[in-house]
């Protein structure tokens, strides 16, 4: 299954990764050398083949509806680029 | 005792050392940090940490005084870059991190550390464990200190943990933290000469360890010896309620089960792991490992485990979908590098641009195609279709046998820049180790032998569910029948 350059922008878009076009060209190349031999799976029928959801058998644990963490906001803030007290700053969003 | 002996000792000849004031940790730990200062050109640590070392060292001198003091007392070690350690710089090896110092401790490190272990610094790794080669590292790659024979071409020591393999082999810590989504502890460790071991899948807490892929990540140790990942597993293992993953059963004492034998065991064989383009010696050491189980008392019996082909078609839909989405955090709010931008959208577009190196932009991108509108059930739902049907072969296999023996990598270790060229080629390192992830059982792989270019290779003994014992058991059988692994000769220290 090949993919086209079109396709490598707009999967580039979605991702948030401003590609440039010398690398769409090569991606384009390497995604569709990929997904054809991913395409080897077709030969598997899988019809009735249940999806894995978890990989060791395992009830979910439940626990008291209390808080148990948090308070820390200045630990949270403590990496970010831009901050405004205890508030991440990112560039104007609503005009 | 001189002080390059000390970096020669195993973790439990040291740890018996330190018990019987043979030595001090702070000597220990300062030979661990010259050795370090004079191997830059292995480029194994991105971040030693002297000071801190030392100051863990003095304290558990001053436990031990006293009389206390844990599993791991005073035992130097080195920790893979995707561990998050508190106030020390943790980048996963990735330029989007930048100085990213974490105000907490994951859990695999915390447990060491409260055992009384000593750390020595970040280990390099592949940029967000995605590599078989270390090649990926935004600070370059780590070097193997094994070199083929006669000649000065440097090697790769496997990925993603290539800091961990490398330093463990060349002597720069006792052992060392890893992580393994799909080989990337037991193939570094193979073509190293070292022993790793990736346990089942919810042994380790995977809290505090940057996520790749979330339903294949799993931590455990590189050491040079059997006995060794015994003791770093079982400090490193624990239930935590922090990842809904982990397992809440027992811990066992793995070292108990290092020197009980493999009498009375059936170990499988796979016809499937016999694939075109393996190495002859490869073919020659399976033989090896096989002859020296059944010498030792095992039963080898062959097995069929049909599916084995399509793991790696499948990983490649499972592993980069889960990073896709694990890697949407990185968008210049809250951590690491921000590229300034006029409004938001190419703020995070050129954030991530810059950020991230090419082989994660290629996984993010495969990841987002096969979960975008449309493509789920034929890709990411097939693939885990897939799973299933790779799971219920080894669940046939291991109803006639206690653990499958199978080498570890299709080839020895190859010079920087060899493989590099196409994706493919470096993704099918890791053909015989892929499939334990997408089963989550756990695999261990133990140096067997050299090559024709006398660089080391490794088997690779893959055990049931939570049954770890069973690997340690049949992986002191082979380390002892293959004699103890030699030290590389040393040609990266620089004179002082």
């Amino acid at each position: 299954m090949s993919v086209d350059r079109a396709t490598v922008h707009r999967i580039a878009s979605l991702a948030r990764l401003a590609i440039t076009e010398e690398e769409a060209e090569q991606l384009e190349k390497e995604l569709s050398g990929i997904f054809d031999w991913v395409a080897q799976l077709d030969e598997l029928d899988t019809s009735a083949v249940e999806p894995m959801t978890r990989v060791a058998a395992m009830t979910m644990r439940l626990r008291k509806d209390e808080v148990t963490d948090g308070f820390y906001a200045d630990d949270i803030v403590k990496n970010a680029p831009k901050v405004d007290d205890h508030y991440f700053v990112v560039p104007k969003i609503i005009e | 005792m001189s002080p390059t002996k000390l970096t020669d000792l195993t973790i439990a000849e040291a740890r018996d050392g330190l018990r019987a004031k043979s030595f001090s940790v702070q000597e220990l730990a300062k030979a661990h940090l010259d050795a370090i200062e004079t191997a830059a050109a292995l480029n194994a640590y991105v971040l030693p940490t002297p000071e801190r070392a030392l100051e863990m060292a003095k304290a558990s001198d001053a436990r031990l005084g006293k009389g206390e003091g844990g599993a791991l007392e005073g035992i130097p070690l080195g920790i893979k870059d995707l561990f998050c350690t508190k106030d020390v710089r943790t980048t996963a090896c990735s330029h989007i991190l930048g100085e990213f110092t974490p105000t907490y401790e994951s859990t695999v490190s915390a447990n060491l550390w409260a055992e009384g272990a000593v750390m020595l610094g970040k280990l390099n790794n592949d940029e967000f464990a995605m590599g078989s080669s270390n090649e990926t590292s935004f600070f370059g790659p780590a070097i193997n200190p094994w070199r083929r024979e006669g000649s000065d071409a440097k090697l790769v020591p496997g990925g993603s943990s290539g800091g961990s393999s490398s330093a463990v082999a060349a002597h720069l810590c006792m052992g060392a933290t890893a992580t393994d989504t799909g080989g990337s502890i037991r193939q570094p460790a193979a073509i190293t000469g070292t022993v790793g071991i990736k346990p089942t899948y919810g042994r380790c807490s995977r809290w505090g360890i940057v996520a790749f892929a979330s339903s294949l990540d799993q931590a455990g140790p590189i050491t040079r010896t059997v006995r060794d990942a015994a003791i770093m597993l079982k400090n490193m293992s624990s239930y935590d309620p922090k990842d809904t993953t982990s397992a809440d059963v027992p811990v066992p004492d793995f070292e108990a089960a290092v020197g009980q034998g493999v009498k009375g065991l059936t170990i499988g064989i796979p016809k499937e792991y016999r694939v075109p383009g393996m190495a002859p010696e490869v073919e020659a050491l399976w033989q090896q490992g096989i002859a020296w189980l059944k010498d030792a008392g095992a039963e080898i019996k062959e097995v069929s485990l049909p599916h084995t082909k399509y793991a790696l078609p499948a990983y490649y839909i499972v592993a980069p979908a889960e990073a896709s989405s694990n890697l949407a955090r990185y968008d210049g709010v809250r951590y690491g590098l921000r590229e300034p931008c006029a409004d938001v959208t190419s703020m995070y577009e050129n954030t991530r641009e810059a950020g991230f190196g090419a082989e994660v932009k290629r996984r993010i991108l495969i990841g987002t195609y096969v979960l975008s509108a449309g493509y789920y059930d034929a890709y990411y739902l097939k693939a885990q279709k897939v799973r299933t049907l790779i799971k219920q072969d080894f669940d046939q296999a291991f109803e006639g046998v206690d653990a499958i023996l199978t080498p570890t990598t299709p080839g020895p270790a190859f010079a920087i820049g060899e493989k590099s060229g196409d994706p493919l080629d470096m993704y099918l390192n890791d053909i015989f180790t892929v499939t334990v992830n997408m089963a989550g059982l756990p695999g261990i792989s133990v140096p067997a032998g050299s090559s024709s270019e006398c660089t080391p290779l490794g088997l690779q003994l893959i055990g049931r569910a939570f049954d770890e014992e069973t690997l340690f058991r049949a992986g002191q059988v082979i380390e002892d029948a293959a004699g103890p692994s030699a030290k590389p000769a040393d040609w990266w220290s620089e004179a002082k």
